[in-house]
């Protein structure tokens, strides 16, 4: 098992989250976060000062997989969650050891 | 039981409003036409006193949104309890300070607690007068709020608060508005306050915000101001249309009669408003690049400040060009005040009530139209730009330059007293942790997350 933690822009979800669907991975845990890469913040403006917004709102995605699933998943968030221009977010992909699931203690793949 | 209870109690009510037109058949007699004046009167004094009360919510919103929400129940507090502490203060002395016999043009002493042996008022029941007179008092005092929020001790708003309504504002509304005031005899002429109402609250917010220091992380070391973010510029929106409604009674309910003469101030009032808010956009669209929201709210305020003076004595036309010299004003003081003056005001009141209180009370000197006055039941006077001369400009001058000196000097006075007792400012760590924790042990929003510390944001 391996888990696929996408920071995505906070629109694209709904489409990534289709797509996800389409593969048989309907659940997903997603949390609001903060961050930024190389694109960094923004500049507004307030009553006629500038001020920058350095960590801008976006979405982490977090679901499990199977192995031989994790290119076509990775592929499909990649596929929906581009827009194209910077800040469209990063995929991350770890191993899992194991998932438990807690309603009937089923433990392994079965328990996603 | 009970249904047979509940049948003699709706029969009961029946016979009661069945017979109550048999009644009032019987004594039926023609009112006179003064009477009716006179309640026409009583109910319009009595809904402008109820739209000027209203914009105390007007101010304290229009703040709560231009500051942070962990400061929002204090700002909402202090909104209230400057209104309902100002309404005893001012029953009990500033009334009579205001209005009582004068004493050497300089300020009335007579009827404290309101108890005045005349029941009535020119002819105005003395208790919409009153009603209408404390509301006033309540945006003198509530304006400085804005000036001194996120920072002020609540101990020490109150006790300004008191100052203002009890002393400081009814001596200046004695000067300009009572019958024997030194500025009235003169012929000042300030309809609805732009100088006895704003400019108070303008010059006292000036003297406690510079006495006060700026916010925590307001100015960078250098002496650049940093943006600090108000958390919700719905609220902003919400208290400045408040404001605007609140108007039409603050101007056109200074007639104290429902005349004509209300029609054509609130169209004065109406045409300033809209100019100064378009012009505020529209220069801030240039200066930054995009329409700024806040400041067009400020500008709208601008134009209702400036044309409070001399609503009731210019055309439309003039209150036209009075709110859009308002909008171009209300900018260029809010960057000085920010940026030269260094005095931090986070809504902008110093500009709006006080820069703006001192152009409308111009206006008038330059504007003043004898065919309106007349037309209002005002003073028919014309101004510097209709061949009247400099005569009335220089006395509105004196106005404001005396009602500048004496409310710099007693809020000077009454702030140091304040800031060497008991103290003026919330400590450092105080104002991290906002004044809902710090003075009120609340949380305005208990159920929301805090905004992350970004640059500019504590």
């Amino acid at each position: 098992m391996k888990k696929v933690e996408a920071v995505i822009r906070p629109e694209r979800l709904d489409t990534v989250m289709e797509e996800l669907g389409k593969l048989g991975y309907p659940g997903a845990t997603i949390s609001e976060v903060r961050g930024h890469g190389k694109q960094k913040g923004v500049t507004h403006m307030w009553r006629g000062a500038e001020y920058r917004v350095e960590f801008l709102p976006k979405i982490k995605l977090e679901v499990v997989v199977l192995e031989e699933d994790v290119g076509r998943v990775t592929a499909s968030i990649v596929r929906a969650a581009r827009t194209g221009s910077i800040g469209d977010g990063k995929v991350f992909i770890y191993d899992v050891e194991n998932a438990v699931r807690v309603r009937t203690g089923e433990s392994g793949f079965n328990a996603i | 039981m009970k249904k047979i209870l509940l049948i003699i109690a709706i029969v009961g009510l029946l016979l009661v409003l069945f017979s109550a037109p048999a009644f009032a058949e019987g004594e039926q007699e023609a009112k006179s036409p003064d009477s009716i004046a006179t309640s026409l009167d009583t109910v319009w004094v009595l809904i402008a006193a109820a739209l000027v009360f209203f914009m105390q919510a007007g101010f304290f919103l229009l703040e709560a949104g231009l500051t942070r929400a962990k400061n929002s129940a204090n700002v909402v507090l202090k909104g209230a309890m400057d209104f309902c502490i100002g309404a005893l203060v001012y029953w009990m002395v500033g009334f009579a300070l205001m209005f009582g016999i004068d004493r050497g043009g300089f300020l009335g002493a007579s009827g404290f607690f309101s108890n005045l042996a005349d029941p009535t008022w020119n002819g105005l029941p003395l208790y919409v007068f009153i009603l209408f007179q404390t509301a006033f008092a309540g945006a003198a005092a509530t304006i400085l709020s804005g000036a001194v929020s996120e920072r002020i001790k609540f101990s020490a708003y109150l006790l300004a608060t008191i100052c203002i309504t009890g002393f400081i504002y009814p001596v200046v509304g004695h000067w300009i508005w009572a019958e024997g005031g030194w500025l009235a005899r003169l012929g000042m002429i300030d309809f609805a306050g732009s100088t006895v109402v704003h400019s108070v609250g303008g010059w006292s917010s000036l003297v406690a915000a510079w006495l006060l220091g700026a916010r925590l992380g307001k100015y960078k070391s250098d002496g650049t101001p940093n943006a600090i973010p108000g958390h919700s510029i719905t609220l902003a929106a919400l208290g400045t249309f408040i404001l605007w409604l609140g108007w039409y009674g603050f101007n056109p309910g200074s007639t104290l009669q429902a005349s004509p003469a209300i029609a054509t101030i609130a169209m004065t009032t109406t045409l300033s408003a809209a100019a100064g808010a378009i012009v505020a956009m529209g220069i801030t669209w240039l200066r930054y690049g995009k329409p700024d929201v806040s400041m067009s709210f400020n500008g709208a305020l601008a134009g209702l400040v400036a044309i409070t003076a001399g609503c009731a004595n210019v055309s439309m036309i003039s209150s036209l060009i009075i709110g859009i010299i308002a909008g171009v004003l209300v900018i260029a003081s809010v960057e000085f005040i920010d940026r030269v003056l260094k005095v931090d005001d986070p809504v902008g009141a110093i500009s709006v009530h006080g820069t703006c209180g001192v152009w409308g009370t111009i206006a008038v000197g330059l504007f003043a139209q004898a065919s309106f006055g007349e037309a209002n039941g005002v003073a028919a006077v014309n101004g510097l730009f209709f061949g009247g001369g400099i005569e009335q400009l220089a006395l509105q001058l004196l106005g404001i330059a005396a009602v500048m000196a004496w409310v710099l000097v007693t809020a000077g006075i009454v702030f140091v007293v304040i800031k060497k007792t008991i103290g003026l400012r919330v400590d450092e760590e105080g104002q991290r942790a906002g004044l809902d924790i710090t003075e009120h042990n609340i949380e305005a929003y208990p159920d929301f997350q805090p905004a992350l510390s970004e640059k500019g944001g504590l």
